[in-house]
């Protein structure tokens, strides 16, 4: 249980997809003008990320890594590695998880489909997720326990990263920014702050 | 080469450049920027897969249809990435240790999905191949330009050579070991993207 806790604190904050390693950055500068949007975003990420990270898992170990097939081949798959099929696997599970969640969403919760709108279909080429199921793979978690918890926690990281530049875009947009800096090269000045201001985490030692 | 041509690869070098004016791919942009080896290693890639995509997806522009294109797009992006991943672990394992998910991550790199959708769907595979060397040499232009200013205060060396002289730290120069953390990519771009905006003016964002 302790395990578990440390692995979602630490996906949350110490290493946070966007401050620390940078993932998602297209939609999380192209989507965060206002908070209501992003908001949106960011639910949307936490619910595929807690989903396909587990699902990745399950490829990863069961189907992929050498000797994974072992269950179902038995003896004469010991030496199977299909591993270098990881990417376009991944890729794959994500790209239709988000059409099954969209689906799903669309038939159970139609409110919050019409308020999450064009954002779902585009999160299968949001890199926080690929990114999420490689840092798994990389990071070697021992059981889809671990690796739930990493999706949720990496997901609830994010989402509190595009909140936070919403609501600061939403401020600076009376604030007088030199001119060849408006927009763009402010927002990425302030996410550099907000990433300084995050390092502080670091010295956490779980 | 005509002048449309060669406009096909000069305009992503400068005023239609993809990180800082298209703002697309900075995932990977700015995590592999803390020296400059990865970062070359990472625009030759991206260089690699962008220009055969290109190509491949535009020589199939005519029987791919439209509903699924985006499948169709990762898997051949996908294929790519695999190949060059496995050709850097085999030539050039140090690097590609280095670069760890971010060669992977190529696949949802938004500039390739991007000029696969806004350029190659739409012409011949000659002018596809100049857009995509000229795309991905405007990204590689801004990765090496950040990732020498962030290796040379950082610490001190340009390609693994010392090139600040013992003398100067002897006069109490030192390394600004705040350069080679992660949000400081942030804000090289951002000063980056100020001073181009600076020197052209219809760029700015009103």
């Amino acid at each position: 249980m302790e395990e578990l806790l440390n692995i979602f604190i630490k996906s949350m904050f110490i290493d946070n997809m966007v401050f620390a390693y940078f993932l998602g950055m297209c939609s999380y500068l192209a989507v965060s003008k206002t908070v209501d949007t992003a908001t949106g975003l960011g639910i949307a990420v936490i619910f595929v990320l807690g989903i396909t990270v587990p699902v990745n898992y399950l490829i990863e170990n069961y189907m992929l890594k050498k000797g994974a097939l072992e269950w179902l081949l038995g003896e004469t798959a010991k030496d199977i590695d299909l591993s270098f099929l990881g990417f376009i696997m991944f890729i794959a599970v994500i790209a239709s998880m988000v059409q099954l969640v969209e689906m799903i969403v669309e038939k159970f919760a139609p409110t919050l489909y019409a308020s999450l709108g064009i954002f779902l279909p585009l999160i299968a080429v949001n890199c926080a997720i690929l990114g999420g199921a490689l840092f798994m793979q990389e990071r070697e978690y021992t059981s889809i326990g671990e690796a739930s918890v990493f999706g949720l926690g990496s997901g609830l990281g994010w989402f509190l990263a595009i909140v936070g530049i919403a609501a600061i875009r939403e401020k600076i947009r009376y604030s007088n920014v030199p001119a060849p800096l408006r927009g763009l090269g402010i927002t990425f000045i302030a996410t550099g702050l907000m990433g300084i201001a995050f390092m502080s985490f670091m010295g956490i030692k779980l | 080469m005509s002048t449309k041509n060669l406009k096909l690869i000069t305009n992503p070098l400068n005023i239609d450049n993809p990180i800082t004016i298209q703002v697309l791919g900075i995932c990977s942009a700015l995590a592999v920027t803390v020296k400059l080896e990865p970062a070359v290693v990472m625009s030759i890639s991206v260089l690699f897969v962008m220009a055969f995509a290109n190509v491949i997806i535009s020589l199939l522009r005519n029987t791919i249809p439209s509903r699924i294109r985006i499948i169709v797009q990762l898997v051949i992006i996908a294929s790519l990435v695999i190949l060059v991943d496995q050709v850097l672990k085999a030539f050039a394992y140090d690097v590609s240790k280095q670069l760890s998910v971010f060669v992977g991550l190529i696949i949802t790199n938004c500039i390739i999905m991007g000029r696969l959708e806004a350029f190659a769907l739409g012409n011949k595979p000659w002018p596809s191949f100049l857009d995509g060397v000229g795309n991905s040499a405007g990204y590689g232009m801004i990765l090496i330009l950040v990732a020498f200013i962030r290796e040379l205060f950082g610490s001190g060396s340009v390609w693994g050579f010392q090139v600040i002289p013992e003398g100067f730290y002897e006069f109490g120069y030192a390394n600004n070991g705040l350069m080679i953390l992660p949000p400081m990519a942030l804000i090289v771009v951002g000063i980056v993207i100020w001073v181009q905006r600076a020197r052209t003016r219809e760029l700015i964002e009103a």
